[in-house]
């Protein structure tokens, strides 16, 4: 039995330790706007929080998200995460908005440490997160956009 | 996915050639049909029979005042539900908070794409497009019946009612109502045989920044992917698939694969080995504790480099002659001087950001799919024909799709197939969702081809093109597919010319020849599909001829493009907005191309830094003349995201053989842009009042050129290969 609390629900779920935290969100939560990319880190179409940080859930086994407090984008709340989605809406930032959740969870949790990110900062937090349809403009612009909404 | 499906909400009966249909008592609601053509209609208003759901819809308005537009199209990204939606509120005079989308089922009688004959199908950029007067016909005869009800109800003539933001009001007196209120007696009207459009003057949401239909739910996280779906007792697939295109299973031992705790079933299909388990995670452990032996004899067992080598030999050999204007060994052979380029091109994954996955329940008589369906059409007679059903029997719900580049519109159904065979090998006894990983993405084909383009193009001693002999070599991806009988003349397949077929520039002495080299590897359709290639090769060669005759890039091409002026102005546009002719500091370079696709015209400016080997993209200034841009913001997204796609495969991505086997496997060797390498985009939309044509493919093919001729710009070095990157 693997005890997790996600989005402040306790969940008991009796599943290989092994699997990644993705696949047990995906499959046996029903979290499903947690997204699967590649499976290998490279994408951050899966990234949740673990303690308000950007954790990429897909190379995370479940076993070690044991007792975590793990929060995704069904559950994300706060002045930040409200900033940030109002300005990804108000740019249009979306496409085919796959890629968004794991966009949208590294940019929350980049303007919760960097209140005042510069374009070098979002090009660091942001480079694990691929957008395939090439919306990056439009995610930088909404960052600086919710950094301002926020100052 | 805005509404609950309208079979739930919906029970009326009507034969298909009835265009309007009453739901009344069931929903309150106003539903109206296909207006192609307008011809004799019934009303079944007030007479709705339960259980019974005929989808002769294009519009649904309800008691709640929400006006859902039933889309025909898909939407894999590119704004297509927030575009036809906007063209049924400009007729209807909606207002745009009110409007809703759905996707359409599967029924290509009625939601055809009206340039693909009796296709259901959303691709080549035509949704707007083939949509412009159909939609809008929909939202105008739809508002003159919601015109006519109020007349009725407050007994005033209807020229005197007006609409406005969704209002119906009198404008005699303080009367007025919601579309909503007025849905029911809507819907009793007898449609209108004919409707007139508005004048372009009297738009006010054509045009304007209307926000997309779909941006809350995806930012929310609320928005449905078919891989998101989850149907009772589902069983999840995946398939081990040779290594080498071609290669068939031989025999395999699932001893092992069994044993994996929630592994249900393996079974053998064509495509390779499956396992079927309860959950992704156990059936990616089945599949890795599968031991298959392959059948290699019919497989591609060459590696790039040796499929190169045979293209050139090809070179070598008679071709066919796809296009011959003038005397093009006439016009070379006096020529003062003549310019011999080869440029190969990789082959090419999508690499939509989500991975192809669906599902199926088969229950004997009739089959559910839960799919993003680019080709409903495709998709539906492909599953039908593996299940032995008729294609109306089989039931599509199309869902957003996470991109999809081409991929999701596979001509042969490829994964769909897959899908039902499995669903068949099973007797139907669960619900069956596959799920390909990123590797079998990535090594899975279905690529834009390989090819290889030869040039050679002569300049007379005023400097003048006398005349350009072309060849290309590439496999078809046509052929074997329902495409074949449109897309394939004389031999030769559409995508491996298109773009040099129709080249804008004024060349009286032209020909095009084309090798077609057949292989294993399956093939499809990348976005902007011959265009990503043929572009390349052209704008790159104009541009050293340019150089070679000493002119200024645009101007030489201005003088070429005397007879287009649509396409002389996209070259001005963005010559202009990007500063062309400015000094750049050394190691800085800016180049230019121009280039219609899908009867759009889109020129670039680039400009680059290069620093040894490492080539920055600093800014792309585009212009683009895609006619009305319905929606503008939508079209600036579009080629700032065609930006985005392209520009990894403009440096660095390929996929390479080695002995028949993918070197690539996700996105660490196949690494699509990232953040920090996007340049600034700019768009500038050229006026236009011509008919709208594509925008979700014509940004890609000027990329490529313009960087490799700012790199040229910066460097004196001519890269003509793609990616550019490998040859630096
Ligand atoms: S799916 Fe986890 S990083 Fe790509
Ligand atoms: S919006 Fe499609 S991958 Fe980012």
């Amino acid at each position: 039995m693997i005890r997790l609390t996600v989005n402040g629900e306790p969940h008991r779920l009796d599943i290989d330790p092994e699997m990644p935290l993705l696949w047990a969100l995906r499959d046996h939560l029903h979290l499903t706007a947690t997204k699967f990319g590649c499976g290998r880190a490279h994408c951050g179409a899966c990234t949740v929080h673990i303690d308000g940080e950007a954790v990429r859930a897909c190379a995370m086994r479940v076993g070690d998200a044991r007792d975590q407090t793990i929060t995704t984008i069904e559950g994300v709340s706060g002045d930040v995460a409200e900033a940030v989605q109002d300005a990804w809406q108000k740019r249009d930032v979306v496409q085919c908005g796959y890629c968004q959740s794991g966009q949208i969870m590294s940019a929350i949790s980049l303007l919760g440490s960097t209140r005042k990110p510069t374009d070098a900062d979002i090009d660091a937090a942001m480079d694990g997160n691929i957008c395939r349809c090439g919306t990056y403009v439009r995610i930088r612009q909404a960052i600086h956009d919710a950094a301002k909404a926020l100052a | 996915m805005t509404t609950p499906s309208i079979s739930n909400a919906l029970s009326l009966a009507a034969s298909r050639r009835t265009f309007l249909q009453g739901a009344g008592a069931a929903v309150g609601g106003f539903i109206l049909g296909s207006f192609v053509p307008f011809g004799k209609h019934a009303l079944a208003a007030g007479k709705p029979v339960a259980g019974v759901f005929d989808p002769n819809v294009f519009l649904k308005i309800g008691a709640d005042n929400l006006v859902t537009v039933i889309t025909k199209h898909f939407e894999m990204g590119q704004g297509v539900t927030t575009g036809l939606a906007t063209l049924v509120a400009e007729e209807l005079d909606a207002d745009w908070s009110q409007m809703r989308y759905e996707f359409a089922p599967a029924n290509p009688k009625l939601y055809n794409n009206l340039f693909f004959g009796p296709n259901q199908a959303t691709g080549a950029s035509t949704s707007i497009a083939n949509s412009w007067e159909q939609m809008r016909k929909v939202g105008a005869a739809a508002r003159l019946m919601f015109v006519a009800a109020a007349a009725a109800r407050w007994n005033v003539p209807a020229e005197d009612i007006v609409v406005a933001k969704g209002i119906v009001r009198h404008r005699g007196s303080a009367r007025q109502a919601t579309l909503g209120e007025l849905a029911v007696e809507a819907m009793a009207v007898d449609v209108p045989q004919k409707v007139n459009l508005k004048p372009a003057s009297e738009w006010r949401l054509i045009g304007t920044r209307l926000p997309r239909l779909d941006s809350a739910a995806k930012t929310a996280g609320t928005a449905v992917y078919a891989s998101d779906v989850r149907r009772p007792d589902m069983l999840t697939a995946v398939v081990r698939r040779p290594d080498q295109f071609g290669a068939t299973v031989a025999s395999f031992d699932a001893s092992e694969a069994t044993k994996i705790p929630g592994v249900v079933d393996v079974v053998q299909i064509h495509s390779g080995v499956a396992v079927l388990a309860r959950d992704t995670w156990s059936a990616l452990r089945g599949r890795d504790a599968l031991k298959v032996t392959w059948d290699t004899r019919a497989a591609e067992t060459r590696s790039t480099a040796e499929i190169l080598t045979e293209y050139r030999a090809l070179t070598k050999t008679q071709g066919l002659t796809a296009l011959s204007r003038g005397d093009a060994a006439a016009g070379l052979a006096s020529a003062a001087r003549t310019l011999e380029a080869e440029f190969t091109f990789p082959f090419l994954a999508h690499a939509p950001m989500e991975p192809l996955n669906g599902i199926m329940e088969f229950r004997g008589d009739s089959a559910e799919i839960w799919s993003g369906c680019q080709l409903q059409s495709i998709d539906q007679r492909m599953a039908a024909r593996v299940l032995g059903l008729k294609p109306e029997q089989v039931k599509i719900n199309t869902f957003l799709a996470g991109g999809s580049f081409g991929r999701r519109g596979s001509a042969v159904g490829d994964w769909t197939i897959e899908l039902a065979t499995l669903a068949k090998a099973i007797n139907g006894r669960a619900p069956v969702q596959i799920v390909w990983t990123r590797e079998d993405d990535i090594k899975g084909g279905f690529y834009r081809p390989m090819l290889l383009h030869k040039a050679t193009a002569g300049l007379d001693a005023r400097g003048r093109i006398s005349g350009w002999q072309h060849k290309v070599v590439s496999k078809r991806i046509f052929v074997g597919t329902p495409f074949e009988r449109v897309f394939l003349k004389d031999g030769v397949d559409r995508s491996t010319i298109d773009g040099l077929n129709d080249i804008a520039y004024d060349l009286a002495n032209y020909s095009v020849e084309v090798h077609n080299a057949p292989s294993p590897v399956p093939l499809l359709w990348w976005r902007s599909v011959g265009h990503s290639h043929t572009a390349h090769v052209i704008e790159t060669v104009i541009d050293e001829l340019a150089h070679l005759a000493r002119r200024d890039p645009v101007a030489f091409r201005l003088d070429l493009l005397a007879q287009h002026p649509r396409d002389a102005a996209v070259l001005r546009l963005a010559a202009e907005k990007a500063g062309w002719g400015e000094t750049l500091p050394p190691g800085r370079g800016r180049g230019v191309a121009v280039h219609q696709s899908f009867k759009t015209r889109v020129a670039m400016v680039a400009d680059v830094s290069v620093e040894g080997s490492a080539v920055r993209v600093d800014r792309i200034v585009a212009a683009v003349d895609c006619g009305v841009a319905v929606n503008p913001d939508i079209v600036v997204a579009q080629v700032e995201g065609a930006v985005g796609f392209a520009l990894s495969s403009v440096l660095r991505n390929q996929i390479t053989l080695t002995d028949g086997v993918v070197d690539q496997g996700n996105f660490d060797d196949y690494e699509p842009t990232r953040m920090s390498e996007m340049p600034k985009v700019e768009v500038h939309i050229v006026k236009s009042d011509a008919a709208p044509t594509g925008i979700g493919e014509p940004g890609l093919p000027p990329l490529a050129p313009a960087i490799g001729n700012a790199i040229f710009a910066a460097t004196g070095t001519r890269l003509r290969s793609l990616p550019l990157a490998a040859e630096a």
